[in-house]
């Protein structure tokens, strides 16, 4: 058959098809009047497979290259339309947050354990190491960054010193800052997990340091009540965002029997899963950090109780949450 | 005689459907990507920048609100164009991208937020090295975000078709052609058309031996068998 004569009876068919297309992927109805009457819905699929069909024979019958490229385009349209994933649903939102993350770190308890030595080691390290030699602090940062870590600690503050405005304006900034820590350093580990581990071991000598000097300075009390209380869950987000970046880099380095990329893929969906977890643990900590930690008139033994109460809230939820079948 | 196309340097990717066919996809290249995210960048932060005026009557909050609006921004600006807007954010749309899966089928938030987090890994260690590198070393143009998501940049719509040959006389070509021989004289004589005269005088005569027509008249013989073989006389 003659290309102009196939394009000819199956002219109408596709533009049909095209309007059909058409509002689906732009939801109403174009105002053009000129365009013809869409194909029904329950009949797209059945019209893609003998679209699919045409283009296969104009391709085998060589006709021009401009009818095969508009008839390629209208399957791949119909292709995107047919072919995309299940609409995720509140519903998929809580069975992560209660059963389906916990799980994925329980699958990951090596890697787990891999980075938390990788932040807690050099925070031991460093903590002790400016305990017994204050001035070391130096060496990581500028004086006016010591003057002003002293100021945030230094007893005789009272809660009129900040009030809730200051609150959200910290607020915002922990999220600005930590979640986006969380985010590089999973993005990090795509570069074989080197990202992902410097980032421990400099939060952890970061954080090491400074608890170690102001501990030094005798500031116990400020200090260990203001990150009381949101220290089991900013501690452990970011241990966690470190196993979802090792995990893309143990994927490259060791991909097993698969290619690397193909490796890489599948440690990405696991891994991609895990951030968004750090991410709902990351702003439970910043919402704790900037409204409970910050208020200086609540008693110090509530303070150290709350900070007890949640480390032994993560340590369950990591270990027993989602262990039976919803 | 002619030969048959060979396989050509291009960046066509082809993807199998389940239905048996396959479908071409044109991926996009560093240049329409880095002048997409331009466009982006200027819309993300002339936003922020117009939502931090706004909010400045409020003082120490505004700003905190300023900073996470800051912080979605930075991380699920492109995500959630992609996821909803048909894969492109505004900067992808203007320049004719969208963004997919390498199979074909349209990003869900798993891949998006992927791609988007790693671009953090991409922009190391100064502006997009890593991720420019990464484009240059694999043949669909995918930066780490896309390897480790399994997505491409493609254009959304086909090159703009050409003109359809005028109506004229048609001729039978003088000897049977194969299938590939008619699809490469079908698409001179629509290309043509795009072409100056001095340049389709100059194709024309490589089929010179073949029609012992020369100049313009060589041009409109290869135009008439062209028709022929669409079947444009009717």
């Amino acid at each position: 058959m003659k290309q102009r004569r196939f394009e000819r009876r199956h002219a109408a068919d596709w533009q049909a098809f095209a309007a059909r297309l058409d509002r689906l992927e732009h939801g109403a109805a174009p105002r053009n009047a000129a365009q013809p009457a869409p194909l029904p819905v329950a009949e797209l699929p059945a019209a893609y497979r003998q679209l699919c069909q045409q283009l296969a024979i104009a391709r085998s019958r060589r006709y021009g290259r401009s009818l095969l490229a508009r008839l390629n385009q209208l399957a791949l349209r119909a292709y995107q339309q047919l072919y995309r994933g299940p609409q995720r649903r509140w519903q998929a939102v809580l069975r992560f947050l209660t059963a389906d993350f916990p799980q994925r770190v329980r699958a990951d308890a090596g890697l787990f354990w891999v980075c938390a030595a990788l932040f807690y080691l050099p925070l031991l390290g460093m903590g002790l190491a400016v305990h017994q030699a204050p001035e070391l602090i130096h060496s990581l940062l500028s004086p006016e960054s010591v003057a002003d870590l002293e100021a945030m600690y230094a007893p005789g503050k009272t809660a009129a010193d900040r009030d809730a405005a200051s609150d959200l304006a910290m607020f915002g900034y922990y999220i600005y800052n930590n979640i986006g820590l969380g985010f590089r350093t999973f993005a990090g580990g795509v570069l074989l997990g080197i990202g992902s581990a410097f980032m421990l071991v400099l939060n952890g000598v970061f954080i090491g340091a400074a608890s170690g000097y102001l501990t030094a300075r005798g500031f116990i009390e400020t200090f260990y009540t203001f990150i009381a209380g949101h220290g089991a869950f900013e501690l452990t987000g970011i241990v966690l965002a470190g196993v979802a970046g090792l995990k893309l880099g143990w994927a490259v380095v060791a991909p097993g029997r698969s290619s690397r990329v193909e490796s890489l893929r599948q440690a990405a969906s696991g891994g991609v899963r895990l951030i968004l977890g750090v991410a709902a643990l990351l702003v439970l900590a910043a919402f704790i950090e900037a409204f409970w930690s910050s208020n200086r008139t609540i008693p110090a033994d509530i303070k150290y109780a709350a900070g007890a109460i949640g480390w032994l809230l993560v340590s369950l939820y990591l270990t027993r949450a989602g262990r039976r079948a919803p | 005689m002619l030969q048959p196309t060979p396989a050509l340097l291009d960046t066509i990717r082809r993807v199998e459907t389940p239905e048996g066919v396959e479908l071409s996809l044109r991926v996009a290249g560093p240049v329409a990507r880095a002048l997409a995210w331009g466009a982006d960048s200027l819309i993300k932060y002339g936003a922020l920048w117009g939502l931090l005026m706004a909010l400045a009557v409020l003082d120490q909050g505004g700003f905190g609100l300023w900073l996470i609006a800051l912080f979605l921004t930075e991380w699920f600006y492109p995500a959630l164009f992609e996821v909803y807007a048909g894969g492109a954010t505004p900067g992808k749309k203007a320049l004719g991208l969208k963004v997919i899966h390498a199979d074909g089928t349209p990003v869900d938030w798993p891949a998006a937020l992927i791609r988007n987090l790693l671009r953090a890994a991409d922009f190391l260690p100064v502006f997009y090295g890593f991720g420019l590198t990464a484009m240059l070393c694999n043949r669909d143009f995918q930066r780490l975000g896309d390897l480790a998501a399994g997505t491409v940049v493609i254009y959304r719509d086909p090159p703009a078709a050409p003109p359809r040959v005028p109506p004229g006389p048609a001729l039978p070509p003088p000897f049977p052609m194969s299938p590939a021989e008619q699809q490469l004289l079908i698409d001179f004589a629509e290309r043509s058309l795009t072409l100056n005269p001095a340049r389709q005088v100059e194709l024309a005569e490589l089929l010179a031996d073949a029609t012992r027509l020369h100049g313009i008249t060589g041009v409109e013989r290869l135009r008439a068998h062209a028709r022929w073989l669409v079947g444009d006389h009717a």
